[in-house]
C-alpha cells in the first residue's frame, strides 16, 4: 500500500506549504497520497503541523502553496461546507444547545433531507455507536466517552467518504481510549471510509492505522505501515520518536557487504546496517531496539562485534525484564528480555558483553 | 472502632450524639460566615432595603391629616358627604380648635398643601383661615361656621369637606390612584378628566422608548461584541478600551455632546445643509424630542449591552462554527443555527440591564428630551424636588418597581433566568 500511484489516489497533497505569519513555514513541502479506504494516522510532536494539515484538508485554512486534491479534483477553492468531509474535533464540538438527536440531524437538515429519512438515519447512526437510548439528552449530560461516540456518529451520519479526526481520544482515560480505538478502526473498516487520524500517542498510531505519517518540523519524516515504521525507521528522529530506542554515536570505519563497521566515540566497535550513511568517515547515530539486544553468549551471532557493559539496574516488570546498562560511557542503555524459564536475571554491578544482529542495528543520520 | 450494630444515636468520640456535635461544628462555621458578610448586609440594609421600604411606606402613608386635625377628623365621621350640605357647627368648632393649635405650630399650611394635591384650591383655604384663627377665642367665639365661610367661601363647599373626610384615615390609596390617573369620586375610583391624565401616557412612553433603546442597543452591540470576541487578545483589548471610554467621561458631558451634534444649528444639520441634502429652512428636529432621547440613551447604555454579550460570546468556541461548516452548513446557517442560539444568554442579560436602566433614566431625558421625550422618572424627580409631593413620587416609584419585577418574572418564565450570563 505504500506506493500508491497517482491514478487511484483519493486524497492527495502535492508540494503543499503553509505559513500563518508570512515568516515561518509551519508545513514545508508536504506530499502525500492516500487510496480510498485507507486509515492513515498523522503522528508527531506538538506543533509539528498535524492539525494544520487537517484544517487545510477540511478547508478551514488555505494552503499558501501547492495543491490538495480529493478524488482527483483540486479542492483549493471549494468552501468547507461543500467538501463533504466528516470531521471529529478534539473537544468534540457537539452543539450544547441541541439534543443528541438534533446534533445528528443537523447535517441532514442542511442537506434538505426529509423528516422521516432524517429520523431513520439518526436512529441508525445512534445504534451504530450503541447510543440509541440517548437521543433526547443534551451533550452536557453525557460522559466523555459517550460524547466522543456521538461526535463520531455525527461525522458519519451524512455518509462522507472521508473522515478527519483530530486527537479524538485525547481526553479519555486509558481503558476507554483502548476500547474506542478498537471501535473506531472497526467501524472505519466496516463502512469502508477513508480516515485521516491525528494523534500524539504512538501506541494509538501503531495499533489503529494502515499507514502512519510521522511529522516533524513541518515535514513527513516517514510514511510507512506500523511494522515498517517500528522496525525500519528511516532516520534518527523516527527511531527516537517511535517506541523505545537505544542510541550510540560514532564514526563509520568501513562499509562492506551491506554491513557498516562503526567505531563508537569511546573506541568500541559495532556492526550496523547502513541506512543514512554511504561512506567511511561519516558521523552516524546508531539505533537499536532494547528487545533486540542479546547478552546470552550462546545466542549471540557468530563473529559479531560485542560491547562491554555494566549492569546498573534490574527492573522486574512481570512479563518482561528491563535492565539498565552502562554502555560506551552512557548509562541510559536499556535491554528488554522476555520472562522465560531459562532467562538469566542480571544483577547490578555485573559485567557483561552485549551484541546484536547487524541488521537490527541501524546506522542513521547523526 | 465503635460498635456499629448498637441501637440508638451514633456517638462522637467524646460521647455526645454525633448529630449534635455536627450541628455545633456547623453552627460555628455559620456564625463565622455570617460575621464575614455582616458589613455587607448592613450596607445593603441601610442603603437599599430601608430606602425602598421607606418609599413603599410613604406611597400609602397619610397621617398628616389626622395628626394635625384630630378633633375635626372625629367630628367629621358623622357627616354624610352625599347629603349635598356642609357639615354642622360641631365640625367647624373642632376645626377652629385644631387650626389654632396647628397655626401656632405653623403646621396648617402643610395640611393645606397635602390636601391641595387632591383638590386644588384647598391650600389657600387653610392659609387664610390659619391667619385669622390665631386671633379667635375658640372657647366662646362661636358659632364658627359663618366665620369660616366669611374667610373663604370654600369652607362652605361640601366637595372640600368630602376631600378632608376622604383623606382623614392614616393610610390611603390616593397616591396610587393619582399615579394611575384616577381619582376618588362619589362612587369610588374614577378616571380623571382627559386633560389631567399624564402618568398613563408617561408610563407608556417610558416603556415604549426603553424598548426601542434596548432593541437599538442589541442591533448595535451584537456586531461589536462579536468582533471583540473573535479578535486576537491585543486588538480586542484596544477595542475594549474604546467601548469603555464612555464610562470615563461624565454623563453630562456626553449628553451635552449630543446636544451639540443634534441641535438645529448642530454638526449634523450643518453638514446635511452643506451637502445640500436638507434645505436651510427645513432643518431636521433631532433634539428635545423622542428621537434625541433615544439616540443619546442608546449611546450611553451601549456598553451595558456589549459587555455581557462579549463575555458570553467569548465562551463560544470557534470550533462550533467549524464543526457546523464541516457538517455542510453555509456561513449563514452555521451562524444562525449554532452561534446565535448560544449567544442568546448574553442578549438576554444585556437587554435586562439596558431596559431596567433605561426605564429609570433621568438625566438624559431631562437634558435632551424636551416635553415629548421625558420619562416617568423626570416626573418623579419633579414631585420630589419641585412640587414636594413625595407620596405621589413614592407611588410612581413603587409602580415602576412593580413593573420591573413583573418584567423580570415574565423574562424568567419565557427565557429562564438561568440562561442569563453576565460573565
Ligand atoms: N492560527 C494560527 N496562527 C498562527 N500560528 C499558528 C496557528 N495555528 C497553529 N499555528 C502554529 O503552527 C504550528 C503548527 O501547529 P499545529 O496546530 O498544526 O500543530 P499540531 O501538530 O497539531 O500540534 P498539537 O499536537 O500540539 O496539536 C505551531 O507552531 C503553531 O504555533
Ligand atoms: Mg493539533
Amino acid at each position: 500500500m505504500a506506493d500508491v500511484s497517482n491514478g487511484d489516489a483519493f486524497v492527495e497533497f502535492e508540494r503543499v506549504q503553509k505559513s500563518y505569519d508570512g515568516e515561518n513555514l509551519v508545513v514545508k513541502d508536504l506530499n502525500l497520497s492516500m487510496p480510498k479506504g485507507e486509515f492513515l494516522t498523522m503522528l508527531g510532536p506538538s506543533g509539528s503541523g498535524k492539525t494544520t494539515c487537517l484544517m487545510m484538508l477540511a478547508g478551514f485554512e488555505t494552503a499558501t502553496h501547492g495543491d490538495i486534491r480529493l478524488g482527483g479534483t483540486s479542492i483549493n477553492n471549494i468552501p468547507p461546507h461543500k467538501r463533504g468531509i466528516g470531521m471529529v474535533f478534539q473537544n468534540y464540538a457537539l452543539f450544547p444547545h441541541m439534543t443528541i438527536a438534533e446534533n445528528l440531524s443537523f447535517p441532514l437538515e442542511v442537506r434538505k433531507m426529509g423528516k422521516s429519512d432524517r429520523e431513520a438515519k439518526v436512529m441508525r447512526a445512534l445504534d451504530m455507536v450503541e447510543m440509541g437510548a440517548f437521543g433526547g439528552r443534551r451533550p452536557a449530560q453525557l460522559s466523555g466517552g459517550q460524547q466522543q461516540r456521538i461526535a463520531l456518529a455525527r461525522a458519519l451520519v451524512f455518509e462522507p467518504e472521508l473522515v478527519l479526526m483530530d486527537e479524538p481520544l485525547g481526553a479519555l482515560d486509558k481503558q476507554l481510549r483502548e476500547k474506542m480505538q478498537f471501535e473506531i478502526t472497526h467501524l472505519a473498516h466496516r463502512l469502508g471510509i477513508t480516515v485521516v487520524y491525528v494523534t500524539h500517542d504512538q501506541t494509538e498510531a501503531l495499533t489503529m492505522s494502515d499507514r502512519v505519517a510521522v511529522f516533524d518540523d513541518g515535514r513527513i519524516q516517514q510514511l510507512a505501515p506500523p511494522d515498517k515504521l517500528y522496525e525500519e525507521p528511516q532516520n534518527s528522529f523516527v527511531a527516537q520518536f517511535i517506541g523505545e530506542n537505544n542510541t550510540l554515536e560514532g564514526v563509520v570505519k568501513e562499509i562492506s557487504n551491506g554491513v557498516a563497521l562503526v567505531q563508537l566515540d569511546d573506541g568500541g566497535l559495532i556492526d550496523a546496517k547502513p541506512i543514512n550513511v554511504s561512506k567511511a568517515g561519516e558521523r552516524t547515530r546508531v539505533s537499536i531496539r532494547p528487545e533486540r539486544v542479546e547478552y546470552n553468549k550462546d545466542r549471540m551471532p557468530e563473529g559479531a562485534h560485542t560491547l562491554k557493559a555494566e549492569v546498573l539496574e534490574f527492573i522486574y516488570m512481570g512479563d518482561i525484564f528491563r535492565t539498565r546498562l552502562r554502555v560506551a560511557g552512557k548509562d541510559d542503555f536499556f535491554v528488554k528480555t522476555r520472562n522465560a524459564p531459562d532467562q538469566v536475571r542480571l544483577k547490578p554491578g555485573q559485567e557483561i558483553e552485549i551484541g546484536w544482529l547487524a541488521e537490527d542495528c541501524r546506522a542513521l543520520d547523526a | 472502632m465503635s460498635d456499629t450494630t448498637q441501637s440508638g444515636p451514633v456517638l462522637a468520640a467524646d460521647g455526645t450524639p454525633l448529630k449534635r456535635s455536627l450541628a455545633r461544628a456547623l453552627r460555628m462555621q455559620k456564625i463565622r460566615a455570617l460575621m464575614l458578610v455582616a458589613p455587607l448586609l448592613l450596607f445593603v440594609l441601610i442603603t437599599f432595603i430601608l430606602p425602598i421600604g421607606d418609599m413603599l411606606f410613604r406611597s400609602v402613608e397619610n397621617q398628616i391629616v389626622s395628626d394635625t386635625l384630630p378633633r375635626t377628623v372625629v367630628a367629621l365621621r358623622e357627616w354624610d358627604a352625599n347629603s349635598g350640605e356642609a357639615p354642622d357647627e360641631a365640625v367647624y368648632a373642632a376645626l377652629a380648635e385644631d387650626l389654632k393649635i396647628a397655626a401656632a405650630a405653623k403646621l396648617h399650611t402643610r395640611v393645606g398643601s397635602r390636601l391641595n394635591y387632591e383638590k386644588p384650591g384647598i391650600s389657600s383655604m387653610f392659609r387664610k383661615a390659619g391667619r385669622k384663627v390665631k386671633k379667635w377665642d375658640v372657647e366662646n367665639g362661636g358659632p364658627f361656621k359663618e366665620q369660616f365661610i366669611a374667610i373663604h367661601e370654600g369652607w362652605g363647599d361640601p366637595d372640600a369637606w368630602r376631600t378632608i373626610q376622604t383623606y382623614s384615615p392614616n393610610f390611603t390609596n390616593g397616591y396610587f390612584l393619582n399615579a394611575a390617573d384616577l381619582q376618588k369620586g362619589a362612587e369610588g375610583a374614577e378616571w380623571r378628566p382627559e386633560d389631567e391624565q399624564i402618568y398613563w401616557v408617561l408610563f407608556k412612553r417610558t416603556m415604549f422608548m426603553s424598548m426601542v433603546i434596548t432593541i437599538s442597543c442589541i442591533i448595535l452591540a451584537y456586531p461589536v461584541a462579536w468582533i471583540l470576541a473573535n479578535l486576537p487578545a491585543r486588538s480586542a483589548n484596544m477595542l475594549m478600551i474604546l467601548v469603555l471610554l464612555p464610562f470615563w467621561t461624565s454623563l453630562l458631558v456626553r449628553t451635552s455632546a449630543w446636544k451639540v451634534m443634534l441641535q438645529q444649528q448642530g454638526v449634523i444639520n450643518e453638514t446635511l445643509v452643506w451637502l445640500g441634502l436638507v434645505a436651510d429652512e427645513s432643518r431636521l428636529v433631532m433634539i428635545n424630542n423622542q428621537f434625541g432621547t433615544i439616540v443619546a440613551m442608546t449611546h450611553i447604555l451601549l456598553p451595558f449591552m456589549i459587555l455581557p454579550m462579549y463575555s458570553v460570546m467569548q465562551t463560544i468556541q470557534p470550533t462550533y462554527l467549524r464543526a457546523a461548516k464541516s457538517l455542510g452548513a453555509t456561513n449563514w446557517t452555521a451562524f444562525w443555527r449554532v452561534y446565535f442560539p448560544q449567544s442568546v444568554p448574553g442578549i438576554g442579560a444585556g437587554s435586562i440591564l439596558v431596559f431596567i436602566l433605561s426605564i429609570g433614566y433621568y438625566i438624559t431625558p431631562e437634558l435632551v428630551g424636551g416635553t415629548k421625550g421625558v420619562f416617568i422618572s423626570n416626573r418623579i424627580a419633579f414631585h420630589i424636588s419641585s412640587s414636594l409631593n413625595w407620596g405621589l413620587a413614592a407611588a410612581l416609584g413603587a409602580i415602576l418597581l412593580a413593573v420591573v419585577l413583573v418584567l423580570y418574572w415574565a423574562y424568567d418564565k419565557i427565557v429562564g433566568i438561568d440562561n442569563v450570563k453576565l460573565g
